[in-house]
């Protein structure tokens, strides 16, 4: 396959990714499992080495020089994280250990604001860390879970729905960006303007699309956005909750311990401002680091870019699995985000992708914590292919030779 | 390693056309065994009488090794009684993590790839698991996780 030729050097681009220059099973590494997560560049993994062999130190803390540098260079990332999606202070912007804990810190301090006959609205495609919270805020307040149905294979949802739904004393409408399972692309300005119409609050995973696309708040208005350093080119351990201030400001908070506090007395404590009040505890400094490096990267590259040509690969090996016999594609065939699930009629996934590991191929193969969704669909399981900026068209083009191959072997 | 090393003939044979896969009308034990991460389910069906495996079926849906591994379970477990299928599954779980073949037992003997698969083994031990939990009569679903 040929891309249009466009700004950035892809094929250069690769050198900057040292994991990507070797051999698996005596085959060159074809790394297609970004969803999962992403290799790192150069760039961050120097970052990560510079901070700890030069500025490692508690923050917030001491007032000797490598606390004032750590600290420094923790809040810069803070303030990096509001430029790269446009929140309109660094306030807004609360560390985490990823998008998982930044959706269990929102359903954690809705608990008080929650009440028996209230909605949470979900939608059938989310990831197992945006249901299994919110299940759990439902059985400590007696809250009701209310889900936009997918309407299919092709993986939209069922849009004439929403309103019905948002007026069902919905207080909470929590859903993802693009789908890790199905690649779909949700219209997340136009469900977040609707659910403000019905007055609910809105909580976006945007773990499969914030390495991807570019990311405006403000633009897409919603309440909360939560999503992991480690799927956009940075460390694991680090992710961004970002959160409106007035809706920070007046939470209770989520743990306790140091940071979070201004005033500490035996029998009670007052909370440090917004975001402190969040973060509990000695934070993933380094890993704030790292993701500053990354977003640095991604930005010297724009994210314009990185999201046409994952979307570019994506539909390509979309188009042309189709041709293979007996396989079914899910998701939507035309936007998608950089990703492609599929079934095999006669192989099962984990058998695909035993198969594709032997050539070198790293794909995904399971439910991709999306368990009722498929179960819905009727599938056990779907192989994965997952794009990234590092990828090629010579990739895609090995990709279907060896599915193709996979489907003869097992194939009835 | 050959990927036909893995999937041998016998296993890809066993998968395509698995044998014995039917519910037992005449089954007065069964059970359910799911590998909750892979999302592999069998359910196995047995006759007992007289302290012997008179007749044996399964279902489910899964990978080529789980499915294949409980067609040729269900093969060789026709007719034993509950130690022989004791010993017999002592045997296979031998072959599938040292990869130590059977001469005498070239069907199980197939499996014996599985042990460079780490992460295969439970998808090949998971309708033996169940078979075993049916005839203590378990009434639990059997998870290799
Ligand atoms: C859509 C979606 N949401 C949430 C997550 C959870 O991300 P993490 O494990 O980094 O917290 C993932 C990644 O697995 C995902 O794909």
């Amino acid at each position: 396959m040929k891309l249009p030729a466009s700004t950035p050097d892809w094929a250069a681009l690769r050198a900057d990714f040292p994991i990507l220059h070797q051999l698996v099973h005596r085959q060159p590494l074809i790394y297609l499992d970004n969803g999962a997560t992403t290799q790192k560049p150069r760039a961050v993994i120097d970052a990560l080495v510079r901070y700890y062999e030069r500025d490692n130190a508690n923050v917030h803390r001491a007032i000797h020089e490598l606390s004032y540098r750590a600290t420094t260079a923790y809040e810069a990332a803070r303030a990096r994280a509001a430029q790269f999606i446009n929140a309109a202070s660094p306030e807004e912007i609360v560390f985490t250990r990823g998008t998982t804990e930044g959706i269990n810190l929102v359903s954690y301090v809705f608990t008080p604001r929650l009440k028996r006959g209230d909605g949470i609205l979900l939608t059938e495609m989310e990831h197992h860390s945006n249901l299994v919270p919110w299940q759990l805020l439902a059985r400590r307040t007696g809250a009701q879970l209310l889900f936009v149905p997918v309407t299919g294979d092709d993986g939209l949802l069922d849009l004439a729905r929403i309103d019905d739904l948002l007026g069902r004393n919905v207080r909470l409408f929590a859903f993802t960006h693009i789908s890790n399972s199905l690649g779909t692309v949700n219209p997340v300005a136009e469900l977040c303007a609707r659910a403000r119409r019905h007055g609910a609050v809105t909580v976006v995973d945007a773990a499969q699309s914030a390495g991807h696309l570019p990311l405006d708040v403000q633009a897409l208005g919603c309440d909360f956005l939560a999503f992991s350093g480690h799927k956009m080119a940075g460390p694991t351990g680090i992710g961004v909750l970002f959160g409106r201030h007035e809706l920070l400001d007046a939470l209770e908070p989520f743990q306790g311990g140091g940071e979070m506090i201004a005033s500490v007395q035996f029998e009670q404590s007052t909370w440090n401002k917004v975001p402190h009040k969040f973060e509990a505890g000695t934070p993933d400094i380094a890993g704030a680091v790292g993701l500053h490096a990354a977003m640095d990267y991604l930005d010297g590259i724009g994210r314009p870019a990185i999201a046409a040509h994952d979307e570019e690969l994506a539909r390509e090996t979309f188009a042309r699995l189709g041709g293979i016999p007996g396989i079914r594609l899910f998701g939507p065939p035309g936007e998608r985000g950089g990703l492609v699930s599929f079934a095999l009629a006669g192989a099962h996934a984990h058998d695909v992708v035993t198969f594709a590991d032997q050539q070198g191929i790293a794909l995904r193969g399971g439910h991709h914590c999306n368990q009722p969704l498929l179960r819905k669909l009727g599938v056990p399981a779907t192989t994965r292919a997952s794009f990234y900026l590092y990828n090629t068209p010579e990739e895609v083009d090995r990709l279907i030779e060896v599915i193709r191959q996979a489907a003869g072997f097992f194939g009835r | 390693m050959d990927l036909t090393e893995l999937y041998q003939s016998v296993i890809l044979d066993n998968n395509r056309r698995p044998r014995n896969f039917r519910k037992l009308p005449t089954a007065n034990r069964s059970a359910a065994g799911n590998n909750p991460v892979c999302g592999d389910e069998v359910t196995v069906y047995i006759q007992v009488e007289d302290g012997r495996i008179a007749d044996i079926s399964f279902q489910g849906a899964g990978c080529a090794i789980s499915q294949a591994s409980t067609s040729v379970m269900t093969q060789r477990l026709k007719g034993k009684t509950v130690a022989e299928a004791e010993a017999l599954f002592g045997r296979f779980k031998e072959i599938v993590t040292q990869g130590t073949p059977d001469e005498e037992d070239l069907d199980l003997s197939a499996f014996a790839g599985v042990h460079q698969f780490p992460a295969r083994i439970k998808c090949a031990t998971l309708g033996w698991h169940a078979a075993l939990n049916a005839l203590h009569g378990e009434a639990v679903t059997a998870t290799t996780e």
